[in-house]
């Protein structure tokens, strides 16, 4: 029998280890599974390589896991915005380590990842700092870049809808990241705002089909980041 | 050399030039900031697709305020809207797009562009800035025509357009066009060429806040 459901945040994220590495969904707020990242919070582990396009706002969710020195280094494209706080201030300290890769490139290093592909050549970069000390060749008269795959050993992923299967839609521009995490982990860990009955997600509509996730959790209510930030919350909650 | 008042374009009369050059059908993708007021001025009766590089393809307006969603947001992560006709997708689909050459023309700003179409605008080399480049490099790689907006010179007066950039590099030989609250100027292989000057503009006076030799159209 088949039931990837979970019953709990906690539950879903109990086997993240001390050094692992982690694929985070979401862009800027917009699919960044808080609850799942707040568990990881409470579970304590350390020494963490977190995979995720941004480094967090405020001092809630991934900034939250930052902030409390769980991360080792960041694998990112845009690590700063107007409300980013707590990575700035440790990466101008020399506290966290920052791997900067342009956002295509990191989309497809996970993509690569996940499908068995070791390493492709891309054309961003090409002549620019990012693309120092890596191997080029020149396809058809134009130079490329040698970038490699990026797994992970758990994805935390938000989606909007799933089932016991762990089929998965998404709502919106919330998707970025997921699919493409999803596949490129050991084990994906997914927050649903509902899970549904099998068969009530069109197969025409499945997003990410059930073989790429191990466990979901419904969320039926996750947090709005900006709202939490505009509020000055922390976590662990003030 | 000084200028006379009302000389030169306002930012919305440069993102004006730009959306004349803008045609009808054309996918694009619009950089954060000035590029954005791009859309405002397509002229009637072209239709033009905004891609938004998290995952939207038929981007709409910018959200009226009490009617945000959280998970609609756009590149620059505010809260857009999506077009009868809209599509969502993944990342690395959004990329296959851009790196894929299925994007018309992407709008960018810049701190610095070079006289062969290099651009500088993702970092100033400053170590106390933290670095962050977004999908910028991808763009100028894979985007078919490459325009640039931006002020002629610096706040403090330096030529943004140089013979080689100092900034680091987001792309070389890729910028197509650039339209400057002076000029807007052709990136050819023979060189800079100057298509259209604004009110006030003199060659002479625009060639000396250039860091580059420019020529005149013919």
């Amino acid at each position: 029998m088949i039931n990837k459901v979970v019953s709990t945040v906690s539950e879903a994220v109990a086997d993240i280890f001390d050094g692992a590495t982690i694929h985070i969904g979401g862009f800027g707020e917009a699919g960044s599974p808080v609850e799942l990242i707040h568990a990881l919070i409470d579970l304590g582990s350390r020494n963490l390589t977190i995979v995720s396009n941004n480094a967090g706002s405020g001092n809630v969710g991934l900034a939250a896991l930052i902030e409390n020195r769980q991360v080792k280094k960041i694998i990112c494209s845009f690590p700063r915005t107007a409300i980013s706080v707590v990575f700035p201030e440790l990466y101008r300290r020399g506290e966290i380590e920052l791997e900067l890769v342009p956002q295509g490139t990191l989309a497809e290093r996970i993509r690569a990842g996940g499908a068995g592909i070791p390493a492709f050549y891309t054309p961003a970069s090409v002549n620019t700092p990012l693309a120092e000390g890596k191997e080029t060749r020149v396809f058809n008269g134009k130079t490329y870049v040698l970038e490699h795959a990026l797994k992970a050993d758990f994805a935390l992923v938000k989606c909007h809808a799933a089932d016991k299967y762990g089929n998965l839609v998404y709502n919106k521009t919330a998707r970025n990241f997921g699919p493409v995490m999803c596949t490129a982990a050991e084990t994906t860990i997914v927050q649903a705002r509902k899970i549904v009955e099998v068969g009530q997600i069109d197969p025409e509509c499945v997003i990410t089909p059930g073989i790429f996730v191990k466990r979901v959790v419904e969320v039926s209510k996750p947090a709005d980041e900006s709202i939490l930030v505009a509020e000055k919350r922390r976590y662990p909650w003030n | 050399m000084e200028l006379k008042e009302n000389s030169g374009w306002s930012i919305n009369e440069m993102a004006q030039k730009a959306a004349q050059d803008i045609h009808d059908g054309a996918y694009v993708n619009l950089g954060i900031g000035i590029p954005e007021l791009v859309a405002d001025y397509i002229p009637e009766g072209r239709e033009v697709i905004y891609h938004t590089e998290n995952g939207l393809l038929g981007m709409g307006k910018v959200t009226e305020k009490g009617s945000e969603d959280y998970e609609l947001v756009n590149a620059g992560k505010k809260y857009v809207t999506a077009i009868p006709g809209a599509s969502y997708f993944h990342h690395a689909d959004s990329f296959a797009m851009i790196r894929g050459g299925h994007i018309d023309i992407c709008v960018l700003g810049a701190y610095q562009v070079s006289e062969e179409g290099d651009i500088a605008n993702w970092s100033t080399g400053d170590p106390n800035d933290v670095p962050a480049v977004g999908g910028a490099m991808d763009l100028v790689a894979g985007v078919k025509t490459i325009y640039v907006i931006t002020q002629h010179c610096t706040k403090s007066g330096e030529p943004k357009i140089v013979r080689q950039c100092t900034y680091p590099l987001t792309g070389k030989k890729v910028v197509n066009k650039i339209y400057t609250n002076y000029a807007v100027i052709d990136v050819t292989e023979d060189g800079l060429v100057v298509k259209e000057l604004a009110p006030g503009i003199t060659f002479e006076f625009l060639q000396q806040n250039t860091g580059a030799p420019l020529l005149l159209k013919q």
